[in-house]
């Protein structure tokens, strides 16, 4: 038996593969646009995996540290590693600024991993070049996003660090690479005012006579040393001992230590549900409306390629063609429209629409088999509308006007 | 020939249609979740590792002389500026004595009084002395009474005390005249070594409380610089070991060496402190408070199985590596051993040397993940 929608496709092969082309177009900008939110999420939680840790130990009542600004002293670990059940403690600071090389700079977050082994909570998990850190100062390890590369001076404040290592997806939850620097350099990083300030805050100092006494010559120095330390970070990073449970370590933490726990799953929902929520949502708002539209166009452009072929469908009626086999010829056609609209869309979306992109574009296999099954479906859909106007042809036209 | 139009169209659509589908497998299985990690594989090699510890300090002085008055008082002059050197022994300047000189010259004319009184009482001592003498012989010659006599000898006892009470008074003028020249030389700054002025806190006509520094002197032999490690990376830190230097201001390695290590830690910044003395001072001088960056060679260890720190990874608590296995991923725990700062770590246990590892990867591993070798990670550009 021939396959008459094969035979029709082959009539005007060219004028069907170019729409599918078109259509593809489409589902490859709705794919993408999957990807982005998908990506945008994945960023959140990269960031989370990078920490490689189970419990986020943070000021009290606040969501920090990347949601909300969040500051303990930097002494506060030594407490909570003698929890039992903790397996290892690291203190980490986040700080989202412009580092500059040279005469470019670039939008970064820049952790501060405290000094230690691989391994250590905080510290990249991976490297794609280089080495990980090992002096206690002035090295950083960066995302390759950044541009930055092996050996590259960077200019943190007034400090200048050298790129030891780099890395890839280390991302924090707005997107930005992440460069990691040696905690203390990070701490001064975070606090360090410029030159011009710090010169300032010592002459205000000594103008203030309470500062100043003539009676006690080591003040004045005693006051303005105290006023350039900065013992904080913004978190502790938390491992927990095999065997232990998670949530009861974070109670006893928020109990006794006077601390907000934060767990992978509460980060996790902090992140997704608190950080990036309405983006998201904008995101994926956008992605319903063009899908809707793009489930429309689908229906047009197989609803005006059945009309085209009006009179040959007559023919066939005329002919004593059954209905039925008719019918399947439109569907089939339709069918193998989506397809190649799916094929070419996810090569699309893949190989020329998400390397563009400046953001992460995460297309995950599970979301093309829904977007097949869903293409497919609109394809089904939209055919029963052109079979419906098939079937109600007039085998008359096929020979009248 | 009648076929051969249909059967272009065929061929023209296979010609379309298949690259479209081998890209689009391509596409599913060479990107996203699916595709293959490229990563880079290295050889556990065995090599001897000269570990090193690294730390920043700031230039400083060990011996700073703080000179300044011993009592409150007012600079009259000072003679030094920031930058002089200085002799020891030599005058840097000098308090305001205010009515010292005076009280000197009081005491001084208090001296010649008490040396006028002295000599007051040696001649009244002498005339009681003659006196008694000549009494006691005329009582003697039964010439004058008893009573005569012992009122001369009783004179004589009087101009003694006189005499030893006029003594004790001159070398007591004497002391207090004494006392107050010292206090007066007290009043000079002298710089105490041969030395440079650091700083110079006060000018002339400032007042000063007791023990304020008015200079500040350095020994510029005596520079060293003191140096912080974290303490989590001073394994093997002790005496005598070989440093190089790195001034901030200049860029030419310095060397030095270990002299001490500070007994106690600072347990606020979780550091150890070392002082690390230069092998010969550089000319010129550096700038006290200078940062510098240290890096301490430590000895060489024995040889064995080493590998680079960016092939750490933690897994599931544990420290290990991907070991490559016939083709095949797995996990393998390791202990580490010395590390040296360009990112080589021993390895205790858990590889044997020619083993073949992971170093860097794309992305984060599992056991499940495919991985396909390549040279170097796409993106990273040399």
């Amino acid at each position: 038996m021939i396959s008459l929608a094969g035979r029709d496709i082959l009539h005007a092969w060219g004028k069907f593969v170019f729409t599918g082309v078109g259509l593809g177009l489409l589902i490859g900008v709705t794919l993408s646009m999957a990807g982005i939110y998908r990506g945008m999420v994945d960023d959140g939680k990269a960031l989370l995996d990078n920490s490689g840790a189970d419990l986020w130990v943070v000021q009290q009542d606040t969501l920090g540290p990347y949601a909300e600004p969040s500051s303990i002293y930097d002494d506060i670990w030594r407490g909570i590693r003698g929890l039992p059940g903790v397996a290892r403690t690291a203190n980490v600071t986040y700080l989202t600024m412009q580092v500059r090389q040279g005469q470019r700079d670039v939008r970064t977050m820049v952790a501060g991993i405290s000094a230690g082994e691989p391994g250590t909570p905080g510290w990249p998990p991976y490297l794609v070049a280089g080495r990980q850190i090992t002096r206690g100062h002035y090295e950083a390890v960066a995302d390759l996003a950044t541009g930055f590369k092996l050996g590259d001076r960077l200019q943190i404040r007034r400090n200048h660090y050298t790129v030891v290592g780099l890395t890839r997806r280390m991302v924090s939850s707005g997107g930005d690479p992440m460069i990691f620097i040696p905690l203390k350099d990070a701490q001064e990083a975070q606090f360090l005012k410029d030159n011009d300030a710090i010169r300032q805050q010592r002459r205000r100092t000594a103008a203030n006579p309470a500062f100043n006494r003539p009676q006690l010559p080591g003040l004045l120095d005693a006051v303005i040393a105290s006023q350039s330390t900065n013992p904080y970070v913004n978190a502790v990073l938390v491992q927990i001992a095999a065997g232990h449970d998670a949530d009861e370590i974070a109670a006893s933490i928020r109990r006794w230590k006077r601390l907000t726990v934060y767990t992978r799953s509460q980060m996790e929902e902090i992140l997704v549900g608190k950080l990036i929520a309405t983006s998201a949502k904008q995101i994926g708002m956008f992605l319903v409306i063009l899908s809707t539209v793009s489930a429309a166009i689908v229906a047009f452009i197989i609803y005006t390629l059945t009309l085209g072929k009006i009179r040959e469908i007559a023919v066939l009626k005329l002919i004593g063609t059954r209905n039925r086999t008719i019918a399947a010829m439109i569907m089939q056609q339709a069918i193998a429209l989506g397809v190649i609209g799916f094929v070419v869309g996810k090569i699309a979306a893949t190989l020329l629409m998400a390397p563009i992109f400046p953001k992460y574009v995460l297309l995950e296999p599970r979301d093309s088999v829904i977007g097949f099954v869903a293409v497919v479906l609109i394809c089904i859909l939209a055919s029963l509308i052109a079979i419906r106007a098939a079937l109600k042809v007039d085998p008359a036209e096929a020979i009248g006007g | 020939m009648k076929r051969l139009p249909v059967q272009k169209r065929t061929l023209a659509l296979l010609v379309v249609m298949l690259p479209l589908l081998a890209l689009f497998v391509y596409v599913a299985l060479r990107s996203g979740p699916l595709a293959p990690v490229p990563v880079t594989l290295s050889t556990v090699e065995n090599r001897s590792i000269a570990p090193a510890l690294f730390g920043i300090g700031t230039v400083e002085a060990q011996y700073t002389y703080k000179i300044g008055p011993t009592f409150a008082g007012r600079i009259k002059h000072l003679a030094v500026q920031v930058g002089d050197t200085v002799k020891a022994g030599q005058i840097l300047g000098e308090m305001d004595p205010v009515d010292l000189g005076e009280r000197i010259r009081a005491q001084s004319a208090a001296l010649k009084r008490t040396e006028s009184q002295l000599s007051e009482a040696l001649a009244h001592q002498a005339y009681a002395q003659t006196q008694a003498r000549r009494y006691v012989d005329l009582l003697a010659a039964r010439s004058t009474s008893e009573e005569i006599v012992a009122t001369k000898k009783h004179e004589l006892q009087v101009a003694e005390a006189s005499l030893k009470a006029a003594r004790q008074e001159t070398i007591r003028t004497h002391a207090e005249r004494a006392a107050l020249t010292a206090l007066r030389n007290d009043l000079f700054l002298v710089a105490p070594v041969d030395s440079l002025v650091a700083t110079r806190n006060a000018d002339p006509g400032t007042t000063l409380v007791a023990g304020q520094a008015v200079v500040e002197l350095i020994d510029p032999q005596s520079l060293w610089v003191n140096v912080r490690f974290d303490q989590i990376h001073t394994r093997g830190l002790s005496a005598g070991l070989p440093a190089q230097i790195v001034l901030r201001t200049q860029k030419d390695i310095l060397t030095g060496h270990v002299l001490r290590v500070e007994p106690l830690a600072d347990a606020v910044t979780e550091e150890l402190l070392a002082k690390v003395a230069f092998d010969q001072i550089p000319e010129p001088l550096p700038a006290v408070g200078e940062l510098v960056e240290v890096t301490i060679a430590l000895p060489a260890h024995t040889s064995g199985p080493a590998i680079a720190n960016a092939a750490i990874q933690r897994i599931d608590g544990q420290l290990g590596v991907w070991r490559v296995k016939d083709d095949t991923l797995q996990f393998t725990p390791i202990t580490l051993g010395v590390a040296d700062l360009d990112g080589m770590v021993q390895v205790k246990t858990g590889l044997e040397v020619g083993d073949q590892l992971v170093v860097y990867s794309a992305k984060a591993l599992t056991s499940r993940s495919r991985i396909d070798v390549v040279e170097i990670i796409p993106g990273v550009t040399r």
